[in-house]
């Protein structure tokens, strides 16, 4: 559904992404690892229109996106849950989740559809319905978390794009996220693109995977594979440290 | 008795200059929260809608509401049209310059005023006739009910507007985070746009209403747009409410300081007013500070 070819991103002067390509099938789970500053935000926020490639192509169905502003992303069906929630904070949880479905807005005879999807979201987190009416200010880091997600499945994306969802999370808070996105890609048939810190649990819940490092992709594969990999474990999962000078 | 006749004669003046005022400092407050500027090329919106004002009615002999309805919506194109041309093309700029343009602006606007109209100080009929009435002791004129109930008004429209529509919202969601509200689909650009429109809209409009109390001019825009400053400066930025609440308390100072002091000094109790209060409280009387939780 998604190719990325080539893409060159730059920061100003500064080279982040380095002819990345990659692609993603219709309801894969795709996770993207790789250490701080290697571009994975960078890369989301390629797609999402918010950094465009300086050169390249993303083609989302065949359609080219790449010179799409971020706004008319949204609409071609790709949401990006970012990178510390940027929730509306001086907005209730309802009004946020209502300003997820802005694309919806002024089209008729949407309010139902939007109904159902309020309902949807409500249902993953039970939370977010007990708190519709507060200021989403008040919501703790999971909370905000949830909503961001459930902001983002407002405007029923068919790709969504995840990033580090489980920052500063408790454990037990994670695992829960995690399982949710998991059940949106099983149950929902969502596509999803997932950049985690936690390498590991990203590669068991995500079908396939690349790892990024310092603006290139330098390995991709299967999920399984990659925990396998010895270049993985020994960078990304914490194993074999010390077998590098016992060897 | 006396004393207490005249005190509430500068109440009732200081309450409808300080309406003005809050309206003035509603049109920077909603410019600012878009876009993080300080448009101060707010005041020539002012203007722009008394001299426009003077010109459809007076000059073309057009009935007050067509008059009226007219120059609001030629300000507000004037709004847009100075978006789309002055800062729009920057958009990457830094606030400062964009700054200095809303200044350029305003001078290139009041000049362009003082080429079409002139010099000259206008008056515009009140709305209903200068048949004081007599509240309390005091007297009132008819504008002056206008005034307030046309302040009351645009508040309770635009709490209806940020508050329930999603239009509104959605303003308010770029105030806080452009790029998260990109990110839901939300046209930036759009919002930008309109917050330039509506503050102008709300500009002229008490252009429109004080022209018949204190004259137009060419250059009213200047005086206006600093008390209007003032107002969201002594209210806080980011408290619409505050914005109001500011703009009345600098009308009743003034009115008062006017009255009981020297009416030299009226002008510069606002500017008193905005350098105690940067100096003592930047955030304003009733803005929030930012807090966080993690």
């Amino acid at each position: 559904m998604l190719k990325i070819k080539n893409i060159n991103t730059y920061y100003g002067q500064v080279h982040a992404l380095k002819n990345v390509s990659l692609h993603l099938s219709a309801g894969e789970i795709v996770t993207l690892i790789g250490a701080n500053g290697a571009g994975k935000t960078t890369l989301l926020n390629s797609m999402s229109g918010i950094v465009p490639p300086r050169s390249g192509e993303i083609l989302f169905y065949d359609v080219p996106i790449n010179n799409l502003a971020a706004h008319q992303i949204v609409k071609m069906g790709i949401s990006q849950v970012p990178e510390g929630r940027q929730i509306f904070k001086p907005l209730s949880v309802e009004d946020n989740l209502g300003l997820g479905a802005y694309l919806y807005h002024r089209r008729k005879g949407e309010k139902e559809q939007i109904k159902k999807t309020v309902a949807m979201v409500y249902e993953l987190f039970p939370i977010l319905k007990e708190r519709k009416n507060q200021l989403a200010g008040t919501l703790s880091g999971g909370e905000l978390q949830m909503l961001s997600i459930g902001r983002a499945l407002m405007a029923r994306p068919k790709l969504l794009l995840l990033d580090e969802p489980s920052m500063g999370l408790a454990p037990m808070i994670a695992q829960e996220i995690f399982r949710v996105i998991v059940n949106l890609s099983r149950e929902n048939k969502t596509t999803i693109l997932l950049v985690e810190q936690n390498a590991r649990a990203a590669l068991k819940m995500a079908h396939r995977g690349y790892v990024l490092e310092t603006g290139r992709l330098i390995l991709e594969g299967m999920a399984a594979d990659l925990l396998e990999n010895k270049e993985v474990q020994r960078a990304y999962l914490g194993k074999d440290k010390k077998e590098i000078w016992e060897r | 008795m006396d004393n207490f006749r005249q005190l509430t004669q500068y109440v009732l003046s200081g309450l409808s200059n300080g309406a003005i005022y809050a309206l003035i400092g509603f049109g920077f407050a909603i410019i600012h929260n878009a876009t993080g500027i300080i448009n101060f090329a707010q005041g020539e919106f002012v203007m722009l809608g008394g001299m426009l004002t003077v010109f459809f009615l007076v000059f073309c002999g057009f009935p007050l509401l067509p008059a009226i309805v007219l120059s609001i919506l030629i300000a507000t194109v004037a709004g847009i049209t100075f978006e789309r041309l002055a800062i729009r093309p920057l958009k990457d700029a830094k606030p400062i310059r964009l700054i200095i343009i809303t200044i350029g602006a305003s001078i290139f606007i009041r000049g362009a005023a003082m080429l079409i109209w002139g010099k000259d100080t206008h008056a515009l009929p009140a709305f209903s006739g200068n048949e004081p009435l007599y509240i309390a002791g005091a007297t009132i004129m008819p504008q002056h009910l206008w005034i307030f109930g046309i302040t009351i008004l645009v508040i309770i429209f635009s709490r209806l507007f940020f508050n329930h529509s999603i239009i509104g919202k959605a303003m308010r969601a770029c105030a806080y985070n452009a790029q998260a509200a990109s990110l839901v689909g939300i046209d930036v650009k759009i919002m930008v746009m309109l917050s330039f429109a509506i503050s102008a809209a709300i500009g002229s409009l008490a252009g429109i209403i004080i022209a018949p109390l204190t004259m137009t001019s060419f250059d009213v825009g200047i005086m206006l747009g600093i008390k209007g400053f003032c107002a969201v400066i002594i209210g806080g930025m980011s408290s619409g409410l505050g914005t109001v609440l500011g703009g009345l308390l600098l009308g009743l100072l003034e009115a008062l300081g006017a009255g009981f002091i020297s009416a030299s000094y009226k002008d510069a109790i606002a500017f008193i007013v905005l350098l105690l209060i940067l100096f003592l409280r930047p955030e304003g009387l009733f803005g929030k500070k930012e807090t966080e939780r993690v």
